[in-house]
């Protein structure tokens, strides 16, 4: 019980390590180019994403450090996924940070340390921990978006990240606190137990779990508390943009289900209601803000919302007329969501990057204009992502929400039902705005002759990250089963 | 791998390969393999027919295997009575595409090639597919090479056509979607149709799945009110692309009535048959009369195929067998002579760039042989005896005479419409002196087109004067249907 268990932290000890070292090396290091302190991160991610595939079918969940955290295959697969969404970030950002004398040690070691936030946040088994990876995650990310120093967009944005972030992250302490006064420990499981025992005061629990589901939307970027997404997406360099965009959202989802499903289970009714409204409202201004956007970044953190809108769906499906028979087809599928949207958004991101070059930065949607005549395979790879974000088949995007809609449909509720036809028809939407993208590549004039600066290794990643997206599409069933059992073995315990 | 996997696949690979290894500079090269990877994906399609067992209802050359093993949707493919033909009318269409494309495209052409071949495979897919999910895969999945082919080879409001065909069709197949899912949950975890043609379903709930379904199959038949898509899609389209929208992307919407409406939601069917039959007498009687008075020469073809289709709806939901396969015959014969009449559009424009009906007259003059071809599909479009146009719609006529003898009336003014609106435009396009210098300056049309105008005329003659293989295919499938929809799934 009280053992202390280090093997269940290796993965986190590895990070801090190589965070440290990232940091010590890289004042040594004399390459502009900061050759060996990127080679020396991408090893140590690979080193973490390797532990955390070598456990993730044990299908064992172990506690250590006293209870303080676990190591369960749902934590596992989604540890590894984060440090293979690190690993394919830094890939595509190493060019581009070095034609924007960005290329400093900082942006490593700061991305290793948003890793071990990520890392920690995912093996969380107390409330603390929780809290205390999310700030590693954010303050990094803050400084992250800040590192254009002389930039004006980028600085507000890391202001109006770090206030908003700031102010998310007191939401979320206070309802944790309002939860231990309630139940008298920190500890995930303990609090479930203590709910599920009842005698407590009500208003209590519902208070705290009004505001850990506020603090959780601000970090998934859900209406209404979306205000940052839009301006950090745009403001920050793209590099960070993808690292704010990408692996942190599998945190937030890992965060998402241990304090609300692992921790308030017993709350379900309650919180599902929020997430419902949440939900709706991110789908709905989502998509249609999307609409209006000339800058792809922030169309992109428009769709970004209605993403997490689609995925927050899922979560309200779990727990049905007090029974959680289809929690585990639920939450699987709104993991598999999270997993598919990162795959997408990495590309779409690392395209961007690709595109741009020393003193332009391609982040209008006119921009792309004619990309299919100047080079066809980037437009092809370009709209196999739009059209996953779309959701139409055969690309992976679909499949998501597919399970997420059939997670919605067969609860056989009436309101559920419904909440999947609005669903859908406000994706109907947002078909509109990723369709404009292929169009303004294929159907315009390119305004610009140039071809991006070829790089072979980013421009086969880029490749292979497309292919993903069309071979998960056509054999999505792996995935499924993995996230599914992950998601199994995790509510088993 | 079976017969209708490689019909799907064989195409799609050849759209592949042109896709990688086409270059802008070398159109010789994709052209010839295009060629090839449309002929022999037709000829891949062959066996179908003739290794078909008429004597069967069920599905034949099945092939099912797992695909998603955690929604349990299955690879499954199996063609019957009523789609078979549809698998070869779509492999045979991409032939004529691809060789009518040979010179009148000259920008991107591997990247045309491909997409129609990748189109190709999607459709025969969607005709084969005896899994609820895999059709809907398929079926969504058209929408992807023909948004771009309207896109980038289309006319100068081809943006603006390409994305309300998009949006149409997707608004409709969403709420189809829903249906699917909602089938899947009912049935207990099974996407497999014919499990969904066997379960009974309360009424609330058959009402609100036809409708669903009318919602993704109504926008694609065309249905009035929800046509306008089509005009404009077909206007924008390249001559290649009106003629596989008209000839094979229309039937799929009619052919998803026969396989999952129908069927899934018998009794809702025949409760609100007369909506749909109102639909269709509004399609037939007055997209008609708005055919007649059309200024341009594609969009007056748009609105005919639409009252074409206005037929097909109307058959299907009179529940008859001659209803049925006269609405089925009517959808193969409508898809050669649409097809036909799109390419004759084609050829003109490839010569005059106008597609307006007042930049022509007295063609006859220079293009005789071709004015021939044209006068032989313009009346098979109007359902002239001897032709494939008339025995689907006698066909039809005739099963509706039994159920209503004024639905049967109203149904007969589209012959009389469609000889107006067919006529008059053959009248002012082709016959009279030479209208103007670009009409004197025509040449007659050459040895390909030719041919490709040939190849359709035996086949629409051949299903005027001898439809029988046609029908008899179908028989066993078509009364096996029918006998389905009439048993009741209340309980």
């Amino acid at each position: 019980m009280n053992a202390m268990n280090w093997l269940v932290v290796y993965p986190q000890s590895l990070l801090l390590a190589a965070a440290c070292t990232v940091a010590l090396v890289d004042l040594f290091v004399t390459d502009p180019q900061r050759r060996p302190t990127y080679w020396i991160t991408q090893l140590s991610l690979a080193g973490v994403a390797a532990m955390y595939l070598s456990s993730w079918d044990s299908g064992i969940t172990v506690y250590g450090m006293q209870r303080m955290v676990v190591t369960d295959p749902m934590g596992n697969l989604l540890g590894f996924f984060s440090m293979v969404a690190m690993m394919i970030t830094t890939a595509y950002a190493q060019p581009y940070i070095g034609s924007r004398e960005l290329q400093k040690g900082e942006f490593y070691s700061l991305s290793m340390f948003v890793a071990l936030g990520i890392s920690v946040m995912i093996s969380a088994n107390n409330f603390l921990v929780v809290y205390l990876g999310l700030e590693v995650m954010s303050l990094s990310l803050y400084a992250l978006t800040a590192m254009r120093r002389d930039h004006g967009v980028s600085t507000e944005a890391a202001m109006k990240y770090f206030v908003l972030g700031a102010l998310a992250s007191g939401f979320l302490l206070y309802g944790m606190s309002m939860m231990y006064g309630a139940t008298r420990s920190l500890e995930i499981n303990e609090v479930f137990n203590a709910i599920g025992k009842g005698g407590i005061n009500a208003t209590v629990l519902t208070f705290g779990v009004v505001f850990i589901v506020a603090g959780l939307a601000f970090k998934l970027g859900a209406v209404p508390f979306h205000m940052w997404v839009p301006d950090v997406y745009h403001g920050a360099p793209t590099a960070i943009t993808l690292l704010i965009g990408g692996a942190p959202k599998l945190a937030a989802f890992a965060m998402t289900i241990r304090l609300l499903v692992e921790g308030l289970l017993g709350l379900a009714v309650d919180w599902q209601q929020m997430l419902m409204v949440l939900a709706v409202g991110s789908l709905v201004v989502g998509n249609f803000a999307a609409i209006a956007q000339t800058n792809l970044k922030r169309m992109l953190a428009y769709s970004t919302i209605s993403q997490m809108g689609f995925m927050l769906l899922g979560l309200t499906a779990g727990v049905v007329g007090g029974n959680t028979l289809s929690a585990g087809n639920a939450y699987s599928s709104a993991m598999f969501y999270v997993v598919t949207y990162v795959l997408t958004t990495l590309g779409t991101f690392g395209l961007i990057m690709f595109l741009s070059r020393q003193g332009f930065e391609s982040e209008e949607i006119a921009d792309l204009a004619g990309l299919a005549r100047r080079s066809p395979w980037l437009a092809g790879v370009m709209t196999m992502f739009m059209f996953s974000l779309a959701g139409v088949p055969p690309m992976v995007g679909f499949y998501a929400k597919l399970a997420i809609l059939q997670a919605l449909i067969t609860t056989n509720v009436t309101a559920y039902i419904v909440l999947a036809v609005i669903a859908v028809m406000l994706s109907l939407i947002g078909a509109f705005y990723y369709l404009r993208i292929v169009k303004v590549m294929y159907f315009d004039k390119p305004t610009d002759s140039s071809l991006p600066v070829q790089s072979s290794g980013v421009s086969a990643l880029l490749a292979l990250n497309g292919a993903a997206v069309l071979v998960f599409g056509l054999l999505p069933g792996g995935l499924m089963a993995m996230c599914r059992d992950a998601v199994l073995k995790a509510l088993a315990t | 791998m079976g017969l209708l996997s490689v019909s799907i696949w064989l195409p799609i690979a050849f759209g592949i390969l042109l896709l990688a290894l086409g270059r802008d500079n070398n159109p010789g090269m994709a052209r010839g393999l295009a060629l090839i990877g449309a002929v022999a994906s037709f000829l891949v399609t062959i066996p179908l027919i003739t290794g078909f067992d008429m004597t069967q209802a069920a599905l034949q050359f099945q092939e099912n295997l797992p695909w998603i093993a955690r929604f349990n949707v299955r690879y499954h493919l199996g063609v019957d009575g009523i789609s078979v033909w549809f698998v070869l009318l779509t492999a045979f269409i991409t032939v004529i595409v691809v060789v009518a494309g040979w010179e009148s495209v000259t920008d991107r052409v591997h990247q045309y090639m491909g997409a129609f071949l990748i189109l190709s495979g999607l459709m025969v897919g969607v005709f084969a597919a005896a899994d609820g999910m895999l059709f809907y895969v398929f079926f969504e999945a058209t929408l992807i090479p023909m948004y771009i082919i309207i896109g980038v080879w289309g006319g100068p409001r081809r943006v603006y056509a390409a994305f309300k065909f998009f949006l149409y069709t997707l608004a409709g197949s969403l709420l189809m979607l829903v249906a699917l899912i909602y089938l899947y949950s009912k049935s207990g975890g099974s996407f497999d149709i014919a499990t969904w043609h066997k379960l009974p379903l309360a009424m609330p709930a058959q009402v609100l799945l036809f409708f669903a379904f009318f919602a993704a199959f109504s926008v694609k038949v065309p249905m009035w009110p929800v046509h306008t898509w089509l005009p404009d899609a077909h206007v924008e389209a390249p001559t290649g692309g009106s003629v596989v929208l008209a000839a094979i992307m229309l039937k799929l919407g009619a052919y998803g009535f026969l396989r999952f409406s129908m069927p899934i939601a018998p009794d809702a069917s025949r409760e609100y048959a007369w909506f749909i039959i109102a639909l269709s007498l509004i399609a037939v009687v007055y997209i008609g009369l708005v055919a007649l008075v059309q200024q341009d020469m594609k969009k007056l073809v748009a609105y005919s195929s639409i009252a074409h289709m206005g037929f097909v709806t109307l058959g299907f939901f009179i529940f008859s067998e001659l209803g049925v396969s006269g609405g089925l015959v009517q959808m193969i014969s409508h898809g050669f002579v649409s097809g036909a009449m799109f390419l004759a559009i084609g050829v003109l424009y490839d010569r005059v760039h106008s597609r307006e009906i007042s930049a022509y007259g007295g063609v006859v003059n220079t293009m005789p042989k071709f004015a021939a071809f044209a006068l032989f599909f313009t009346m098979a479009n109007c359902g002239l005896p001897g032709t494939g146009g008339f025995v689907g719609e006698w066909m039809v006529i005739l099963g509706t005479v039994k159920a209503s003898f004024w639905l049967a009336a109203i149904a007969s003014t589209a012959l009389i419409l469609g000889a107006a609106y067919s006529l008059w435009m053959y009248k002012r396009v082709y016959f009279g002196e030479a209208a103007n210098d670009h009409v004197r300056k025509l040449t007659d049309i050459n040895a390909r087109e030719f041919a490709v105008m040939a190849v359709l005329a035996i086949a629409t003659l051949w299903m005027g004067v001898y439809p029988k293989p046609f029908t008899d295919v179908m028989h066993t499938s078509v009364d096996s249907l029918l006998k389905h929809v009439a048993t009741s799934k209340l309980k």
